[in-house]
């Protein structure tokens, strides 16, 4: 028996026999092939795969499939514990470990029968926003390889064409954004501290759903911040994303700071009348940076709900501008803290350094982490020094509790939902992010995202329009605490009017050898 | 170094004072632990005092079925690393989960400490690396604890006599909740370290005591008393053989009216006896440092008890700097009273210090003061029956079952079959001699059945555990009084008449 709520519109195919589970989930395995050169994927987890379909097969058979997600295949952020499958957090750190126990998303995913692909690419330990820093190499974003793209973006000359013209996904959560993107999956996990799920679907063109902070369990997702990690979710739709909430959301024993209540799964309605609405537009997200067509997408997005009688009014939101900075305070401190448990002991890589434990801590730790991991490590433990505690960390706790409060006040005042940009622009191509370091590139990118992580509100990305080069360019609802709901059916509508096209993927011309010598040039 | 420790005046006045017969340092000396942070006797110019203080750090185990944030089980001595969840091997992804257990015996003991309970209390993390701490960090609670401002009183004896005893007061600053670490064994010869994770993650409460102390037995009073106090409540065994119960001595001296001197930090305290040695120790030692000219290093010492002394911690030099942060995994403990408790309370997930409060059993004071009370002994026998496990359910179960009265049973209690077991290093549970064979030998005392030299020959007889009743040991060994005159009589006569030359010898004078 189904559980209330919504479905992927592929169940309904798996429930009248329409597609097999096993056909469904071998055609998303050889689609994961065609498109290695995307680099979405860190592991395949093929066998697995393949069996879990065998067995949801067998109950549709029965006619007792467990519930919605039964024989739908997903992929999981490189960042989540999964039992017998590598979990890597894209780090020569936990490169080859093996988690003997399932993160608590994974677990209910598959008790629910979804098929688990694999793990995807991103930042080393989530950090970034490019998905361009791991140890695993870069994520391709799908739609450089889209008609889209290449009709519309005007090649400096033939020959470098497609290598240098790639762009990224965005991230940290960029493996799993493409793989939805590329329709290797349906539904993917990924994970979002200042933005690392709404940035990578902005930039791929497909919906990222940042939850309310509680609403979802964090056990085992390898932390980045743990007063502002929620798993994310990314989906082709906006009902999808609903459906996997569903299946996800409520307390969890073994995450005490989950809500204590049970989730009831819902069903988004088909909204027809947004007059009774109040949409808040922040001024502050007029972010210097902010492409001019984006601006004015977000403006045509105000008007569409104005003129569906919804109320619009400007809102303003006055300490999110010291969101970044704050955000850097308690991110590396939390970061400086939460990596000190990779000392090579129990797990994970060893040097072998032995000329004592100290030593050895430390050549593990250099060996293990990047310069990105360790520039944020070693800031992190500067502000958690007694002499500094209080002017940076108390101060960014401070600062953080005003951020927040901006929100209360504006909901208060009875706004039910925030319109912003997701991102500054659309992706830029590779050659042109690397250009600058990874913290200048986090603190520009997150700049839109990451006051909704500070104040732990769900948060929403909906692919909404194409930018002059044909990148997809997504706008962002900011909702209450745990009105996911109502955040959810606004973006429905929101999504409905857009009709934001479908991405025309050519992968065929690519050829293996030039990617993997751009991957290895890379690295060094 | 066993020769340092007697070469100081001050030690000397000590130990002359506690051995007996000189009056004029006992005198000095009684002084010296009567009035909180009174002067003790001079140094070597003889004029002026030294001030010692004294503050502890005691870590208790909580006496819990699993560990403070995870599952796994808590036992001592099993298996190396077969007590070990996924969190307490800190593997990524894993989360703390408070255990409710902990927390309810951290209120009890709170509330046994006379402390106030925090009603929202938080928990942090402490970094530093250490083979066994696998997270990098220890959870504790640094800013805001579970309970403090309390106090506990406790007795000692002057100059080792039982008949004159003073309580005194020591405030309790604050008990925090908090992790303990795993066990690091070093083996030197093939420069390894091996670690069991049995131990990390079991809950700790550290109790820590303001330097209201002024000497050795003091501070060995005050733990004692706090032992007896959390084996009451059961909120801890507090076995300290065992690590169940870790005392930190702080250490300092100075002159009176001046400032506190800079302290050091005594570890590695393994016994109650070695923590009044320990402690008197490093008081001797500072005053001496002193007095030559030194100063003393604000240092973490190690007790050497085969030494007798306390040594510089090599591990442990240069300060630390913890990096405290909030632990954000856990939201702040909140816990309520009656009167805060919400309406449709699910009992199972809300501690309610009121319902603690209730149920709290008797304290050892109160128990003590209604021993002296109920039989009429004398408050030092109280102390002596509560300080032995055991003792006073022997004692009073002895009293149940005999028709002699309590003051002359207590007498057998404490210098017969306590001084036996002593004797043999026996504990009460495991005497030869259950109350029920002890009642019934009283019993015969009591009827005049037998004398009291015959009552001792027979409990040397009942020592031997051979099964026999105090009944059969007089019929066997004839140690019965006669009550019959004409028996007695004809007795005599029996001796008298056999001994004719003698009588004869008595009568002629």
């Amino acid at each position: 028996a189904l559980k209330g709520g919504s479905r992927f519109q592929v169940s309904a195919a798996l429930t009248e026999g329409r597609v097999a589970p096993t056909e469904l989930c071998q055609r998303c395995l050889s689609l994961i092939k065609s498109t290695k050169f995307l680099n979405a994927y860190i592991t395949v987890a093929e066998e697995t795969a393949l069996k879990q379909a065998e067995e949801s097969e067998k109950r549709y058979r029965r006619g007792q499939p467990l519930g919605v997600l039964d024989g739908i295949p997903i992929a999981v952020k490189d960042n989540f514990n999964t039992a017998g499958i590598e979990t890597t957090c894209a780090s020569n750190m936990l490169k080859g470990y093996i988690s003997p126990y399932n993160a608590t998303v994974v677990q209910k995913l598959l008790d629910q029968g979804a098929v688990l692909l694999g793990k995807t690419n991103l930042d080393e330990f989530a950090m970034g926003s490019g998905s361009t820093d791991g140890v695993f190499g870069p994520v391709r974003n799908p739609w450089s390889y889209s008609r889209q793209y290449k009709e519309k973006s005007v090649p400096k000359s033939h020959s470098e064409d497609e290598e240098s013209n790639w762009v990224i996904t965005g991230g940290s959560s960029g493996g799993s954004a493409a793989a939805v993107s590329s329709f290797t999956c349906f539904a993917a996990l990924g994970s979002d501290t200042g933005g690392s799920t709404r940035n990578p679907a902005a930039h791929c063109g497909v919906v990222g759903l940042k939850p309310t902070y509680g609403l979802i369990s964090r056990h085992g997702l390898i932390p980045l911040v743990n007063s502002m990690d929620v798993p994310g979710i990314l989906t082709r739709c906006v009902d999808d994303a609903a459906v996997v909430l569903g299946s996800l959301a409520g307390h969890d024993p073994k995450d005490s700071t989950t809500i204590q209540d049970n989730f009831k799964p819902f069903e988004l309605p088909n909204l027809t009348d947004v007059s009774k609405l109040s949409i808040g537009i922040p001024k502050e997200y007029h972010a210097p940076g902010l492409s001019s067509e984006i601006l004015a997408l977000w403006s045509k997005a105000a008007d569409l709900f104005k003129n569906a009688g919804a109320k619009v009014i400007e809102v303003s939101l006055p300490h999110t501008r010291y969101s970044i900075v704050c955000y850097h305070v308690l991110c590396t401190a939390e970061v400086a803290s939460n990596m000190a448990r990779f000392d090579g002991l129990e797990y994970g890589h060893r040097s072998d350094m032995n000329k004592s434990t100290e030593s050895m801590y430390a050549a593990t730790r250099r060996e293990g982490f990047n310069d990105v991991v360790r520039g944020r490590i070693l800031s992190g433990n500067y502000f958690l020094l007694k002499q500094n505690y209080e002017n940076y960390f108390i101060k960014a706790q401070k600062v953080r509790r005003l951020i927040a409060n901006d929100f209360v006040k504006v909901f208060g005042s009875g706004v039910d939902i925030l319109l912003t940009p997701t991102t500054l622009s659309d992706a830029v191509p590779y050659i042109e992010f690397i250009k600058e370091d990874n913290r200048t590139r986090s603190a520009q990118d997150d700049i839109l995202t990451q006051a909704a992580n500070m104040a732990g509100l769900p948060a929403i990305n909906v692919p909404t329009g194409l930018s002059e080069r044909g990148l997809p360019l997504g706008l962002q609802f900011i909702g209450q605490s745990f009105q996911e709901k109502q955040l959810l059916t606004v973006a429905k509508w929101f999504e409905k009017q857009v009709k934001f096209p479908m991405i025309q993927l050519e992968v065929k011309r690519h050829d293996h050898g030039a990617f993997q010598h751009q991957k290895s040039a890379s690295f060094s | 170094a066993a020769a340092r420790g007697c070469g100081g005046v001050w030690r000397r006045a000590w130990q002359r004072g506690a051995g007996g017969p000189a009056p004029a340092p006992r005198g000095q000396r009684a002084a010296a632990c009567n009035a909180r942070g009174g002067a003790v006797p001079a140094g070597k110019s003889g004029l002026t005092p030294w001030v010692p203080v004294v503050g502890l750090e005691i870590h208790a185990q909580i006496s819990s079925n699993s560990k403070l944030f995870s599952g796994s089980q808590v036992q001592f001595a099993a298996p190396p690393n077969s007590l070990v969840s996924f969190f307490d091997a800190s593997l990524p992804g894993t989360l703390p989960v408070l255990n409710r257990r902990c927390v309810e015996a951290a209120v009890m003991t709170g509330l046994a400490l006379k402390c106030s309970i925090n009603k929202k209390s938080l928990f942090d993390r402490k970094h530093y690396f250490y083979a066994d701490l696998p997270a990098g960090y220890q959870i504790t609670q640094q800013r805001v604890p579970i309970a403090a401002n309390g106090s506990l009183s406790y007795s000692l004896c002057i100059d080792n006599k039982m008949s004159q005893m003073v309580t005194k007061t020591v405030r309790i600053k604050q008990i925090q909740l908090e992790q303990d670490s795993g066990k690091s064994l070093h083996d030197d010869t093939r420069s390894q370290t091996l670690v069991d994770l049995n131990r990390a993650g079991v809950g700790l409460m550290e109790v820590v005591m303001e330097p209201d102390m002024c000497c050795g037995e003091e501070a060995a009073a005050a733990v004692r008393e706090l032992q007896l106090i959390l084996q009451t409540l059961g909120s801890s065994q507090a076995v300290m053989a065992e690590g169940q119960l870790r005392v930190d001595a702080n250490v300092s001296v100075h002159r009176p009216g001046e400032h506190y001197g800079v302290r050091t930090e005594v570890k590695n305290i393994n016994s109650i006896r070695f923590l009044a040695k320990a402690v008197d120790y490093e008081i001797q030692r500072q005053i001496e440092e002193l007095e030559n000219g030194g100063t003393i290093l604000n240092e973490t010492r190690a007790f050497d008890s085969k030494l007798g002394c306390t040594v510089p911690m090599r591990d442990k030099e240069g300060k630390q700097d913890y990096r405290f942060m909030p632990e954000p995994n856990l939201p702040p403990l909140i816990l309520y009273d009656a009167k805060s408790l919400p309406a449709n309370t699910n009992h199972q997930q809300v501690v309610n210090i009121d319902w603690i409060h209730e149920r709290l059993p008797d304290l050892p004071s109160v128990k003590r003061a209604k021993l002296v009370e109920r039989y009429g002994i004398l408050p030092e026998h109280s102390f002596t029956l509560l300080n032995e496990d055991g003792l006073t359910e022997f004692f009073e179960n002895v009293v149940k079952q005999t028709q002699m009265k309590p003051k002359k049973v207590i007498g057998w209690i404490l210098n017969d079959l306590l001084s036996y077991l002593k004797q043999h290093s026996l504990t009460v549970k495991e005497s030869p001699v259950s109350s029920f064979l002890l009642a019934d030998l009283l019993n015969l005392l009591e009827k005049k059945e037998i004398s009291s030299t015959a009552a001792k020959q027979v409990l040397v007889e009942l020592w031997k555990g051979e099964g026999k009743t105090p009944l059969e040991i007089v019929k066997e060994k004839k140690l019965e009084l006669l009550q019959d005159q004409k028996e007695l009589e004809q007795i005599c006569q029996a001796v008298i008449d056999g001994q004719e030359n003698e009588v004869i010898m008595m009568v002629l004078g």
